[in-house]
């Protein structure tokens, strides 16, 4: 593992609690930069749970609590200490959901939400930083001539990259996608996916997703959960070809889950 | 053969029902019409011939002597629900944001939200003997702006309860999708549930006025009443309402045709506003 690249965030013996329920179990996992990091396991499983750690989504319910450590770098911040402000973090790792959840407003104004909450007021600069946004994903050529339609104009196809563009356009450091084709179309699936792989030159990518070919597809690395645990993690080329532990090969081969 | 013949009637069941509960449903929707159109043709037919610009114009005359008018009542009614309608809107949204946003996982907020259900059925005569405790007798004597401070009461839970409602419908993706981007709640609130529940709010705040326009039993201690007109709502005022049932209980002829007309442009003044208040939601742009 030597040549392995730089660590982007680094989850460190962290544990969570919905209540009494303990969710996730002492989960040790590494997220390199500029690398797509897949998250698959069964429903249930807390892949979900532990993608919503990293942007601090728990602390909007009551009830909710961390422990150990989940490490951004190159700041080395604790993502889930009480002393970090959860908005902070948000601004520095985006997040795109299951079911695309455009605002009611306008295309442009959509795209624009993240800039105008970082401060930035200037009609050109907004124009610029929408378009760059846009066109990151690859959505630009459908709407340039239709920005100030509703966003709920748009296939559903069209929503979920607009997400994208909304969440891509502050540029953050990291990248959340919590499934974010299981609602959509085989078609919309290849375009989302082809735009995820796009967007790792420019940050990090966790993604959560049922669909082990998409996995195999699209990601570096792999981690495997089961029951609340990380039961493997490594090389996708490898998880998918020769697993270590016979609970993640009997996953992948479609034995459960 | 035999199944076929049990599927027909099976069918010819059904469509029997189907046409007796539309008739049904017909004739119960029918019977709100009709009261509603009697009572519209009804205040026309009697108001309509003490119709005239003298009713807006004058004030009343002593009773006994020809014309006069009820320019005092017009001018009155306006100004207290007016009043009533800014001190009642922003306090109810306020409280509906407070309930569907802020108390969303609060056990006290939710009780909050059940007595403000109560008061929306509260006697509104009730209401104005509570004014007439807290602000007429401190004060000692009769306000316009206490005929206000009892209608916009009547008012608040209305608007607070619907706001409530609709923010609850707005999905709860959409704030997430807000506070994943950095969002303060007090933004999300803003920028995302009011904006996507606007539509919903505004009418609620029109069922708010149409509860209180018509209303007379919160101003008879409060507003109470005047002969003359008054911009100054700390003065006793007239309002429609309580001139309309103060001429109609009268002896002479000519109150009661006033009160007709009155009532006449009561009603079809509601009427036009809410007719006016949807046309606006409706034009605001739904995205």
């Amino acid at each position: 593992m030597d040549n392995s690249p730089p660590l982007k965030v680094e989850v460190r013996n962290f544990n969570f609690y919905y209540g009494s329920n303990h969710a996730l179990k002492d989960i040790n996992l590494p997220i390199y930069e500029n690398r797509i990091t897949a998250i698959i396991g069964p429903s249930g499983c807390g892949k979900t749970t532990l993608l919503r750690s990293l942007n601090r989504m728990h602390d909007l319910y009551p009830g909710n609590r961390y422990e150990g450590e989940i490490i951004l770098y190159p700041d080395k911040v604790n993502i889930v200490s009480k002393e970090v402000d959860p908005i902070m973090i948000r601004m520095r790792i985006g997040m795109v959901f299951q079911k695309p959840n455009p605002f009611p407003k306008s295309i442009y104004e959509n795209v624009a939400y993240g800039l105008r909450l970082k401060g930035i007021k200037k009609r050109s600069l907004l124009d610029e930083k929408v378009e760059q946004a846009l066109k990151g994903a690859a959505l630009w050529e459908e709407v340039r001539d239709r920005l100030g339609e509703s966003a709920y104009s748009l296939s559903g196809g069209q929503q979920q990259r607009l997400c994208i563009a909304r969440a891509i356009a502050p540029e953050p450091e990291v990248l959340l996608f919590d499934e974010p084709t299981s609602a959509l179309d085989p078609i919309s699936t290849s375009k989302i996916e082809e735009l995820v792989v796009n967007l790792k030159e420019r940050l990090t990518i966790v993604i959560v997703t049922h669909n082990m070919q998409q996995a195999a597809r699209i990601s570096d690395y792999t981690a495997f959960m089961y029951m609340g645990k990380l039961v493997e993690f490594g090389a996708t080329e490898k998880i998918f070809t020769k697993p270590d532990n016979q609970l993640t090969e009997d996953y992948i081969t479609g034995r459960f889950g | 053969m035999g199944n076929e013949e049990r599927l027909k009637r099976v069918i010819l069941k059904r469509k029997v029902v189907n046409v007796i509960m539309l008739s049904l449903s017909f004739l119960t929707a029918l019977y709100g019409l009709i009261w509603l159109f009697w009572i519209l043709i009804d205040v026309v037919v009697n108001g309509i011939s003490f119709l005239s610009l003298d009713l807006f114009l004058k004030d009343p005359t002593p009773p006994g002597i020809e014309g006069g008018g009820l320019k005092h009542a017009f001018i009155g009614h306006f100004i207290i629900t007016g009043l009533a309608t800014l001190i009642g809107v922003p306090i109810g949204i306020g409280a509906g944001i407070f309930f569907a946003e802020y108390g969303r996982h609060s056990r006290i907020v939710k009780s909050f939200r059940n007595i403000t259900d109560v008061i929306v059925s509260f006697p509104s005569i009730v209401v104005g003997t509570l004014v007439y405790a807290l602000m007429v007798k401190p004060a000692g004597h009769f306000m316009g702006i206490s005929g206000s401070v009892a209608l916009a009461l009547l008012m608040i839970p209305v608007i607070a309860i619907t706001t409530d409602e609709i923010l609850k419908l707005v999905p709860n993706s959409l704030r997430e999708a807000g506070y994943a981007l950095g969002a303060q709640r007090w933004q999300v609130i803003k920028d995302i549930s009011l904006s996507a529940g606007k539509r919903g709010i505004l009418t609620g705040v029109i069922l708010g006025v149409a509860r209180i326009t018509g209303e007379t039993a919160p101003l008879l201690f409060t507003a109470f009443n005047n002969n003359f007109t008054t911009f100054n709502p700390t003065e006793p005022m007239a309002s429609l309402t309580v001139t309309i049932f103060q001429y109609a209980m009268g002896p002479y002829e000519e109150w009661h045709g006033q009160a007709w007309a009155s009532a006449m442009i009561l009603t079809f003044g509601t009427l036009l506003f809410f007719i006016l208040a949807k046309v606006v939601v409706h034009s605001t742009r739904k995205l």
